[in-house]
């Protein structure tokens, strides 16, 4: 069928290389590929190497979710506002729970906005080797790029969703309805500490569920119930005593309530609470990392 | 120099599903690690034969060993499950070895398939973008030869467009354009050739014999002998997780072709096989003179004979036994059932013989491979085509045409002898004139009915 074509190149000699002569010494071997890795080698110049990677594939991520609808980019706004709406039905006007006096609107849009930042990157990253394993068991790229592009395009959906949640917040500053205070300024570093916490439980849960997918169900639920061990629709104030130390434990808890503080001047913040969060997101990232590093070598053997 | 070396690497897979026996194993491995024992199942797994079944650990690959230098166009060849695609698996970094070791000096680029990652909803400049970065090109690389990746894909017209409306042959073509500027010292190709029309095959293989003149090394996986013939300089033979032959690619594939041949002119039932329902064979050969089988190639020129040996332990009327028939490359020349034809013969309940033929002057030189098939008539198949395990292999050679002149293989999968009749026109004959016109409209008629 593709025969044809003038001389096989099979009677034509090799090209002698004129630059490697007898005396350079044979270049050192630039691949090895062996059974086990070191646990703590993580291929962070390699990552360098693909960091474009990551830029095309948030874009994808982002143009792709829009592509042909009518709505565009709005659906990204959409969610929020219906589950705020649905929260401020339920639970601030017929639960009647408290909102430590912020506007409920604005109340639940925060908590809202955050949580739905969490739960995304979270859920994404839990599935990554089932949902890439046509493209994983095709080519070799340090696997840590699509987690990593995940939190990255998500982060971009969240700030649509805090620019209207600022919007929301503009109206009822200038309303006199609350007053921002400085824990504000330290957004950067609450949205860094949600990203990495749910880059950390993701990469982890996304490593066991290459082969039992048991854990993927297990999780799929798991965040829907964790959402109500988070304050996301009550402040912490309002929480008995005797359960305070369970919500206290959760590592969430500090940013949502610093977020509101910041923006809504009520919840309670603390510099301990903050730097507990920041611990747990340490140590969940590296136990993520070194799992994950772990199970990217063998995963297309099982997933 | 070697480009690529390849130290007693070895593979395991686990087969069947992954359940509950999964955990437990994994729990005994576990185990046997805190203890500080080797693992156990390392032990079990038996060579790669995917005949033989029983266990549930297998060695896809073991302890294989190759070298390959640098410039070198190797072509990987072996039967399906010989363990070639794991093998390119491992090089291309998607797993790691069980055990063992592979080096390589320079960037390895692997196309186990082309246009991975494509999205559907992006255009065709947005996938080169996102492809080229897949395999490890940086933007700008890119950006600095996407006219050369658009010239060469052929798809000018098209490249703003979403790639969900392409067509197939044109995502294969964007999708290799993008891999052949990749710049990489180690190329590896699996079957990819084998789509795309003639005229691109022939780009490809041009862009591959370029890569490899410029020093690069190739590494190409392919069940089409001829195209490996004609792109590699050596090829290896991979049979049972193990390389079989190393050598130069002419002998290599000779080697392959007898070895193939050798094995199969008849098939029996293996002894403790299951029963199927309904049908069960129990041996089948190609003979030249109904009864032995053959022992060396058979002739164009002659009639070849199927004899089929079964039990029919059900008379069904939809019942159809036949035999498919493959080329080399196995793509499928056609399928033929007892029952085809209107005057059909008469099954019976018991133990049956079946003598089909396969008429002279039908196929052409070469290898191909026989299946038996039986199905219930649009209802389902008892042995499936591509599944069953009844096939033989056998070689036409010799006994083309039945004049002295056509003395080679011509190309073709098919070499009948067609008859050609002629008339003669005289000019000033007007009324044999007028009868050829009208002859010769009549065949056109009925050709195009």
């Amino acid at each position: 069928m593709l025969i044809d074509v003038d001389t096989p190149l099979a009677t034509r000699p090799v090209q002698e290389q004129h630059y490697r002569g007898r005396d350079i010494p044979t270049p050192p071997w630039t691949i090895e590929i062996t059974p086990h890795r070191g646990i703590f080698q993580v291929p962070i110049a390699e990552m360098w190497r693909y960091r474009d990677l990551v830029y095309l594939f948030v874009r994808r991520d982002f143009v792709a979710f829009y592509k042909q609808t009518i709505l565009g980019p709005l659906w990204f706004l959409l969610q929020p506002v219906m589950t705020t709406l649905m929260f401020t039905l339920v639970f601030g006007n017929i639960a009647g729970l408290s909102t430590n006096g912020s506007p409920k609107i604005l109340f639940y849009l925060a908590g809202v906005t955050c949580w739905g930042y969490f739960s995304e990157c979270l859920n994404k990253t839990a599935t990554i080797f089932v949902d890439n394993s046509t493209l994983f068991g095709k080519v070799y790229f340090p696997r840590m790029i699509s987690p990593l592009a995940i939190v990255i395009s998500n982060l971009l959906r969240f700030s649509i969703q805090l620019g209207m949640f600022l919007a929301t917040l503009a109206y009822f500053v200038w309303m006199g309805a609350v007053h921002l205070n400085s824990t504000a300024l330290l957004l950067p570093v609450i949205v860094f500490l949600m990203a990495s916490i749910s880059l950390g439980i993701g990469l982890i849960f996304s490593a066991l569920t290459t082969k039992y997918r048991d854990l993927r169900f297990l999780l799929q639920f798991g965040v829907q119930l964790y959402m109500y061990v988070t304050p996301v629709i009550y402040p912490v104030s309002t929480i008995p005593q005797e359960y305070a130390w369970l919500i206290q434990l959760n590592p969430l808890t500090p940013l949502i309530e610093a977020f509101r503080h910041g923006f809504l001047g009520t919840g309670d913040f603390s510099i301990a609470g903050l730097s507990y969060s920041a611990g747990f997101a340490v140590f969940i990232v590296t136990i993520g990392v070194l799992i994950f590093n772990r199970i990217e070598a063998t995963f297309m053997d099982t997933v | 120099m070697n480009a690529i070396e390849i130290e007693n690497v070895s593979k395991m897979y686990r087969l069947g599903q992954v359940g509950a026996g999964a955990l437990h194993d994994d729990l005994t491995r576990a185990w046997a690690k805190l203890r500080g024992k080797e693992d156990p199942f390392l032990k079990v797994g038996r060579i790669n034969n995917r005949e033989q079944a029983g266990q549930t650990y297998v060695w896809a690959l073991k302890d294989l060993n190759l070298e390959v230098k640098e410039g070198e166009i190797l072509g990987l060849i072996g039967r399906n499950g010989a363990g070639k695609s794991t093998l390119l698996k491992l090089l291309s970094r998607v797993t790691t070895p069980t055990t063992g070791t592979i080096r390589a000096r320079g960037r390895i680029a692997s196309l186990l398939e082309v246009g991975t990652g494509f999205h559907p909803e992006l255009t065709g400049r947005e996938n080169i973008y996102l492809n080229g970065a897949i395999l490890g090109m940086t933007r700008r690389e890119i950006h600095r030869r996407i006219e050369e990746i658009v010239e060469f894909s052929g798809c000018a017209a098209y490249i703003d467009t979403p790639v969900k409306r392409f067509s197939s042959g044109m995502l294969v073509r964007l999708g290799f354009a993008v891999a052949a500027h990749l710049e990489c010292e180690i190329l590896i190709v699996d079957e990819v050739l084998a789509v795309g029309d003639i005229e691109f095959q022939k780009k490809c293989i041009g862009k591959m014999e370029n890569m490899a003149t410029s020093g690069r090394t190739v590494l190409v996986v392919s069940h089409q002998l001829a195209t490996i013939d004609h792109l590699c300089s050596q090829v290896a033979i991979l049979a049972h997780g193990q390389i079989a032959y190393r050598g130069s690619a002419r002998d290599g594939i000779s080697h392959y072709l007898s070895n193939v041949r050798s094995q199969q002119y008849e098939w029996n039932a293996p002894k403790n096989s299951k029963a199927k329902d309904i049908f069960s064979v129990r041996k089948m050969w190609v003979s030249s003179d109904g009864r032995t089988p053959l022992t060396q190639p058979h002739p164009v020129n002659k009639p070849l004979q199927v004899i089929i040996e079964g039990d029919i332990l059900a008379l069904d009327t939809k019942l159809a036994i036949g035999i498919a028939i493959y080329n080399q490359t196995g793509q499928t020349l056609f399928r033929s059932f007892h029952s085809d034809s209107n005057s059909s013969i008469q099954l019976h309940r018991g133990s049956n013989r079946l003598t089909c033929t396969i008429p002279e002057y039908l196929l052409n030189e070469g290898v191909y491979t026989m299946e038996l098939i039986s199905e219930i008539h649009q209802i389902r198949w008892i042995y499936a085509p591509e599944k069953t395990e009844a096939s033989i292999h056998f070689e036409i050679m010799g006994g083309l045409g039945t004049a002295p002149h056509w003395a080679k293989s011509r190309p073709g999968e098919i070499a009948p002898v067609l008859s050609f009749t002629n008339t003669y026109l005289d000019p000033t004959d007007n009324e044999s004139v007028a009868a050829s016109h009208l002859v010769a409209h009549q065949t056109c008629r009925q050709t195009h009915e």
